[in-house]
């Protein structure tokens, strides 16, 4: 009996071996424990993780250690008498209290470092973190910077019609800057569902709720780009929502947020202008595909009953009012996300008009920036 | 002791009889464990490289919901609920449960809560996908007409829960031989007592989270959603105060297989038996003060994230008293290793592995990396299916013969054994390395940096599933042309359930016995 089951159990565990290794040569680098990331927290963050892992190898050397000599030793093939003891008052107390100040030992450093992180005073700069579905807005407060954070894997990738780069599904339009050794605090808040904002490098990971504002912070010694996720189901496109932090000097930061201030005087100055129908069409065509088609389809169809086709919607093909298109992607509303924010009035008009101009959609109408200033004042 | 059970379908609908309810909870369960293994596939179909390829994003994540709701409320929980119909009345000398229609009715109503979960498979809008834990405003505001399903799906497996609950708390507390004092019943017994009062607790908490969804949804209040002044934290701190304890219901009746399983093989009494109903009922209590450890990254005032650690940590306590009982118990036994008790082994070590990730988890610093990873699915999934799954199996092998009178094929059931606990082991263990290694839980598609510890996941949940239908072959054939047992069936087992004919008759214990 025995040997016909240490033999099949070789057998198996050879098998799934021999299956696992061409497995196992597919990637270059094969990570498996936590990073321990470029922040005095990340590090003690790590460090609690790999106390707490050698304290539960240590127990698990001893209690594992003393079940495998027991399942060898006192088996009923060799022999043995089974005892009958059942009970020891002296030995429940040893094994009650050891395990108790293992935990307190354990639960010391612990404290020290949640009180660290959870001390978001007197920050340096502060950035107010949005999570959309399913992109990050980033707002520099005080600093009249704000922009949107979109993922920018093209789907050719997601779809295996091109070979995947090495940070695919983990790169953005537009990365979040933060200056080095500076204390950056996260102001981190939600306009629909609830996300979370993970940067695993920096150890942040704080919750993104529409009503609450939770503040998380981080100071970044050495210069570098950190990758990281949305970790909290957020919908259909949760898993294509990350995050890209430049940590860079504080030269090169304020160099960076000039030229964004001076870019957001730019789209100030642009929305006085007029647009041709041609600009305003290829414009359109652009934000369309970059913000509208996860939902509404590239080809203008929608996904119903969830996403409302374009093609042939009243709302976009004339029969109804032109406002009414102005209120749902500016305003949103019943699973459209507010575009009021995210677009800038080059954009809103340029994707009204290419949805009005599109998809069989032939209203011939032109929707300038200054249509979309005066809507929005007038509410 | 003069009539059997009635003949045909009428047998199954009007039956009140603990032992036929017994076996619909448990086939019922069965099917539901195909079902909910059969979204696990899809899922890890999906997973096996980076990309999409099989399924798209929505449907995906209404894979994952589905797999959760289906395993937790359609698998475990019925299980442990057929295990306790078949086996209490039987371990403390009752003729029945206490209260035998609502035992019918209780199990009745479970298929037609599936039913109406399942239905929206099918309808426009999809099943639910804001995942098993349906955080509100997603499964509100935000999910589609179907929720409405689920929610009325929720309801009725709640109301069955708790009229279950309520039958096994008066089966055990009016119908005890005479002899048998409660410090004297079998620990399955116990382990069930407190699981019970567990479900009181915390299922009509549940009902009461999902209909205030219902209220958000249909009825315009806004108890979930900011703009309207409600708090979507809110919907967290009601569902984990039932989800906390909800995890204990579903471990609490494994300890209590184990501790049954564990002593007959080692032909050796429990050791610790009182401290074992103690650390049961402790963790029972600490169930209830713990539910915002699922909540550390939501931004609760550093005090509250302190207690809520440092209790969860101390669950760890007994815990441990009792993994350290059933080493003792192996302790100078005379061991054999038939496939309950090898089932029984494989529930101590890899629970306590998922006890240690556990541990892990609990510190909240470190917490902050491992939340919502594929760390926190590998820490679930081994205290999940190498506990309640891996005990659920170990108490029908072990019972099995007593239910049918048979023996099933014992060369197969370890096969089954050896299949199981490697495709288990291959599946989950590699998830705490990509989880570690940053892989957030519920995406469809990821990185490659993941994609060996996920293709490795993969295969090993293939094996693990094929490995189950080794086991559905088995109780069948056991079942139609399984070799006699004897009534004894395990030279080491004890307990008044040895003591009736092997197969159980219809009725047994009609005249109590006395317990010495
Ligand atoms: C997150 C998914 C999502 C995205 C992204 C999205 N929409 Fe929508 N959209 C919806 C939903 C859902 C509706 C239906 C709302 C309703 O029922 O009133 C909708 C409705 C509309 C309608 C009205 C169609 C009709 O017939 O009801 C228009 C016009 C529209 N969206 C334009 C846009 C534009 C322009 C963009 C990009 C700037 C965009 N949407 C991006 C989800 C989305
Ligand atoms: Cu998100």
């Amino acid at each position: 009996m025995l040997s016909t089951n240490t033999r099949s159990l070789t057998l198996l565990f050879a098998t799934s071996l021999a299956l696992s290794i061409p497995a196992l040569g597919f990637a270059d680098e094969l990570q498996f424990n936590m990073t321990e990331g470029v922040t005095s927290v990340s590090k003690e963050v790590y460090g609690l993780h790999m106390l707490i892992f050698y304290i539960c190898c240590a127990i698990g050397v001893i209690v594992f250690g003393a079940m495998f000599y027991s399942m060898f030793m006192h088996r009923k093939s060799r022999g043995v008498e089974a005892a009958n003891f059942h009970h020891s008052t002296s030995l429940e107390i040893v094994w009650t209290a050891i395990p108790f100040l293992i935990l307190i030992l354990m639960a010391i450093p612990a404290t020290t470092t949640l009180k660290k992180i959870y001390d978001a005073d007197d920050a340096d700069i502060d950035i107010l973190v949005t999570g959309y579905q399913w992109k990050w807005r980033y707002e520099y407060l005080g600093e009249d910077v704000s922009f949107f954070s979109v993922l920018k894997t093209p789907s050719t990738q997601i779809h295996n019609e091109e070979d995947k780069g090495k940070h695919y599904l983990l790169e953005v339009d537009e990365p979040l800057y933060i200056p080095i050794n500076k204390k950056v605090r996260f102001l981190v808040t939600s306009s629909d569902v609830i996300h979370s904002w993970w940067v695993p490098p920096l150890a942040v990971k704080r919750d993104a709720i529409p009503g609450y504002t939770n503040a998380a912070w981080t100071r970044v010694e050495e210069p570098g780009v950190f990758r990281g996720q949305c970790a909290e189901l957020c919908g259909k496109d949760h898993g294509f929502m990350p995050i890209e932090v430049h940590a860079v000097s504080e030269s090169e930061f304020t160099a960076w947020l000039g030229k964004r201030k001076e870019e957001a005087a730019a789209i100030r100055e642009a929305a006085k202008q007029t647009l041709t129908l041609e600009q305003l069409l290829s414009e359109g065509e652009k934000v369309y595909t970059k913000n509208c088609a996860a939902c509404h389809q590239a080809d203008g169809k929608g996904m119903p009953p969830t996403f409302p086709a374009i093609a042939g919607s009243p709302i976009a093909d004339g029969e109804r009012p032109i406002a009414e298109h102005f209120n749902r992607v500016l305003n949103g509303g019943q699973g459209m996300p507010p575009f009021g924010e995210q677009l800038t009035p080059v954009q809103a008009a340029a994707v009204i008009t290419f949805q009005r101009n599109a998809f069989g959609n032939n209203t011939g109408d032109v929707v300038q920036p200054i249509d979309i200033l005066k809507y929005k004042q007038g509410q | 002791m003069a009539h059997g059970p009635a003949k045909g379908l009428s047998r199954w609908l009007f039956t009140t009889n603990h032992k036929d309810i017994g076996s619909m909870y448990l086939w019922f369960s069965f099917a539901m464990f195909f079902m909910g293994g059969i979204f696990a596939l899809v899922i890890r179909a999906e997973l096996f490289q980076p990309g999409l390829q099989i399924v798209e994003p929505d449907f995906f994540n209404q894979m994952t919901t589905m797999h959760g709701l289906v395993m937790v409320f359609g698998a475990v929980m019925p299980a442990f609920v057929g295990l306790a119909n078949w086996m209490v009345p039987m371990m403390i000398g009752a003729p029945d449960m206490a209260l035998p229609r609502m035992n019918n009715w209780s199990f009745w109503i479970l298929p037609f809560a599936f039913a109406l979960l399942a239905s929206t498979l099918f309808m426009e809008g999809g099943a639910p996908n804001f995942g098993w834990t349906f955080y509100a405003p997603l499964s509100t505001t935000y999910a589609s007409d179907t929720v409405t399903f689920f929610i009325f799906g929720v309801h009725i497996m709640g109301a069955s829960s708790i009229m279950g609950a309520i039958n096994i708390i008066a089966t055990i507390l009016n119908m005890r031989a005479p002899g048998m004092t409660l410090m004297k019943m079998p620990l399955f017994v116990w382990t069930w007592l407190i699981t019970a009062y567990l479900l009181i607790a915390v299922m009509p908490v549940l009902a009461g989270v999902v209909t205030m969804m219902l209220m958000d949804i249909h009825f315009g209040t806004s108890f979930f959603d900011a703009a309207g002044g409600g708090d979507p934290v809110l919907f967290q701190h009601v569902f984990w105060f039932f989800g906390h304890p909800e995890v204990y219901i579903m471990i609490l009746p494994a300890f209590g297989i184990v501790s049954a399983i564990i002593p007959t093989f080692a032909r050796k009494p429990l050791f610790g038996y009182e401290s074992m109903v103690y650390a049961t009922a402790s963790i029972a209590f600490l169930s209830f003060i713990v539910w915002a450890h699922h909540m550390f990254t939501v931004g609760i005032p550093l005090t509250g994230e302190l207690v809520f650690m440092y209790a969860t940590m101390l669950i760890a306590v007994p815990t441990g008293v009792k993994v350290f009982n059933w080493v003792t118990t192996m302790w100078k036994g005379a061991m054999t290793f038939e496939t309950p008790m090898l089932f029984s082994i494989a529930f101590v070590i890899l629970f306590t592995i998922g006890g240690f990730s556990g541990l892990m988890l609990a510190i909240a610093p470190a917490d902050f990396q491992y939340h919502d990873t594929y760390f926190v699915v590998a820490h679930f999934h081994y205290v999940l299916v190498p506990g309640a799954i891996f005990s659920i199996t170990a108490g029908v092998y072990y019972w099995l013969p007593k239910w049918s009178g048979k023996m099933y094929n014992e060369v197969m059931g370890k096969t089954h054994f050896w299949l199981a606990f490697i495709g288990l082991n291959v599946t989950f263990f590699p998830m705490h390395f990509s989880g570690l290694a940053g892989m957030p839980r519920r995406i469809p598609d990821y990185n490659p940096l993941w994609a060996d510890w996920n293709m490795i996941s993969s295969m090993g949940a293939f094996l693990f599933g094929a490995a189950q239908l080794l086991f559905l072959y088995n109780v069948v054939r056991t079942i139609l042309s399984g070799k006699k047992a004897t009534d004894q069936v395990w030279e080491g087992a004890e307990g008044l359930e040895w003591t009736v004919a092997s197969p159980a008759p219809y009725h047994t214990f009609s005249t109590p016995p006395q317990v010495k």
